[in-house]
């Protein structure tokens, strides 16, 4: 599936929450369930500056794809995390680096995406899409 | 009589909703809220006496100016200091800080030494460490001890004739502790050190006697007691101010010009560079006059109530553990819940219209020292109530519930 058709199945499974709980809920259970990073890639290195809680984000290729794992202390941010794997991890670099990210605000996580919000969703999208321009370029 | 139900009346910010729910500011120790008298003040000097200071002839200017000076001398009053011109206006705490950090750089030599406490600010440490690198000084730090006190013994060893400086805040904004600082300040004059305190988080609880306390300089923002932000006070004993020289070169602060020399204007002016924040100036006076009106002992002892209320009902929450248990505290709440994450239980709590302040607090040495990534910090003013106790620990049960 490509990248816009997984953002829009996200869509659709947000839109049939009727509350912020239930949302939240939803983004906990997602963080507890998320794949853990290998300890070995918790580094300093591939920390994600920025963030209130702590945010490891590691790639790598596969088959021309870009795979990420990560992890966070935080359990809403680990959340959020997820949703973002779901949507760009396992697709091409470039694909990566052309995606928009409207998708966020109509799941209604706007309020993560202000730069000064500690969360630093923002730094995250930045993270993936850096590693993606970095393998598009190994790629060329 | 101190009435919370009147007192509320006077925030206007206090009757709005967030995500749907009555706002419960919590974050006090970050800003307070600006009772309508304040605004009051801000709106009059801008509908009726908008001008610069110090300078125009004309009838606005001179009204603007009296108003300011007046300010200053309420300031002056507040703190009991012994003259109006140990009153500098500043931006706030951190420029304060900076005044004399800066000053100090042409007062202080290699090998000489700088203490500070360890549960500082970052504003706190940071200038610190700057002028050490400018200087060559030697930056100690008094520890603390698992209640979050200073260890005073320590800070005995830690004093000799090399001690120039001693920095400290009067209560941490981390932890709330109240911390002794006329202790603190006696013992470094007996080794003829300079002592300047962080009055930030000790302005909106209670009224520090400048001169009582013999302190050398204190330091204060308007912000954390019901004032603007971006206004403060820096006092300092007339022979210090006389000593340092001036942090920023610019208008006002001059007597004299020529291409060749320049000669500084009297204190207060020297270190007032440029068109101050006259409203905010004025208004900073209002607000202290507002909290002189309630009364700081009424005040105290409201919080208090508040703080052992609200210690009590959040230690029923099975894990939870308050980090910061001196005897001596103001009513500020820092926690975290065993396996659970400080940001999450903010996230959460934010949803339900509740404000509080998560992570380091500017503090990390502190978070260090309990090796933890962050708190949940709740800090109470005299305008938050019992209910507003009740509605914080049921949001917090909530958040543990969906988070466990």
């Amino acid at each position: 599936m490509n990248i816009e058709a997984i953002q829009e199945e996200i869509v659709d499974e947000f839109s049939m929450f009727e509350d912020w709980m239930q949302r939240y809920e939803y983004m906990i259970d997602l963080g507890k369930s998320l794949p853990l990073i290998d300890e070995n890639y918790k580094t300093e290195d591939n920390i994600i500056k920025g963030c209130q809680s702590k945010v490891w984000v590691h790639a790598e290729l596969d088959n021309e794809k870009l795979v990420f794992t990560a992890d966070s202390d935080a359990i809403i941010t680990k959340g959020i995390i997820a949703i973002l794997i779901r949507a760009f991890s396992n697709q091409k670099p470039q694909d990566i680096i052309d995606a928009n990210t409207d998708f966020i605000d109509e799941i209604g996580l706007k309020e993560h995406l202000s730069p000064t919000r500690a969360n630093g969703l923002v730094s995250m999208i930045k993270q993936l899409k850096l590693y993606a321009v970095a393998y598009q370029t190994q790629l060329n | 009589m101190f009435n919370v139900k009147e007192i509320r009346k006077d925030f206007p910010i206090l009757k709005r909703e967030v995500n749907g729910k009555p706002l419960v500011y919590l974050d006090n120790a970050a800003t307070s809220q600006t009772p309508k008298q304040v605004i009051d003040v801000i709106t009059d000097y801008y509908q009726n006496y908008n001008a610069n200071i110090h300078r125009g002839v004309h009838a606005l200017s001179q009204e603007a100016t009296d108003k300011y000076e007046e300010a200053r001398n309420k300031i002056q009053q507040h703190f009991n200091a012994a003259k109006a011109h140990e009153i500098i206006f500043t931006s706030g705490t951190t420029h304060s800080i900076n005044i004399v950090a800066n000053g100090f750089s042409s007062l202080i030599q290699k090998g000489d030494e700088i203490l500070v406490s360890a549960m500082e600010h970052h504003s706190n440490i940071v200038p610190w460490q700057m002028l050490s690198e400018r200087t060559g000084a030697v930056l100690k730090v008094i520890p603390m001890n698992q209640k979050g006190e200073l260890q005073m013994d320590v800070y005995d060893k830690l004093l000799s004739d090399k001690t120039k400086l001693v920095f400290c805040n009067h209560i941490s904004n981390a932890l709330g502790t109240i911390n002794p600082i006329e202790e603190i300040i006696t013992k470094a004059h007996n080794v003829g050190a300079a002592v300047l305190i962080d009055g930030a988080q000790a302005a909106p609880h209670l009224v520090a006697d400048v001169q009582k306390l013999d302190v050398d300089f204190y330091a204060i923002s308007a912000h954390k007691v019901c004032g603007p932000t971006g206004v403060g006070m820096l006092y300092g004993k007339e022979k210090w101010l006389n000593k340092l020289p001036p942090y920023q070169g610019g208008g006002e602060m001059i007597a004299e010009v020529t291409f060749e020399k320049t000669t500084y204007a009297n204190l207060p002016h020297k270190f007032e560079a440029g068109t101050p924040n006259i409203c905010g100036g004025i208004a900073f006076g209002a607000a202290l006059d507002y909290m002189n009106k309630i009364g700081f002992e009424a005040i105290a002892n409201y919080e208090y109530e508040l703080l052992e209320y609200a210690t009590e009902e959040l230690l029923k929450i099975d894990g939870l553990k308050i980090y910061g248990t001196a005897k001596n505290k103001t009513s500020v709440i820092s926690f975290n819940i065993d396996g659970v994450h400080p940001y999450d239980i903010g996230s959460i709590l934010d949803k339900l219209g509740i404000a509080v302040r998560t992570g380091h607090h500017c503090a990390q040495p502190i978070m260090d020292f309990y090796k933890i990534p962050g708190t949940v910090r709740a800090s109470f003013s005299f305008y938050n109530t019992i209910e507003e106790v009740d509605v914080l620990v049921a949001g917090v049960n909530r958040a543990k519930n969906m988070l466990l």
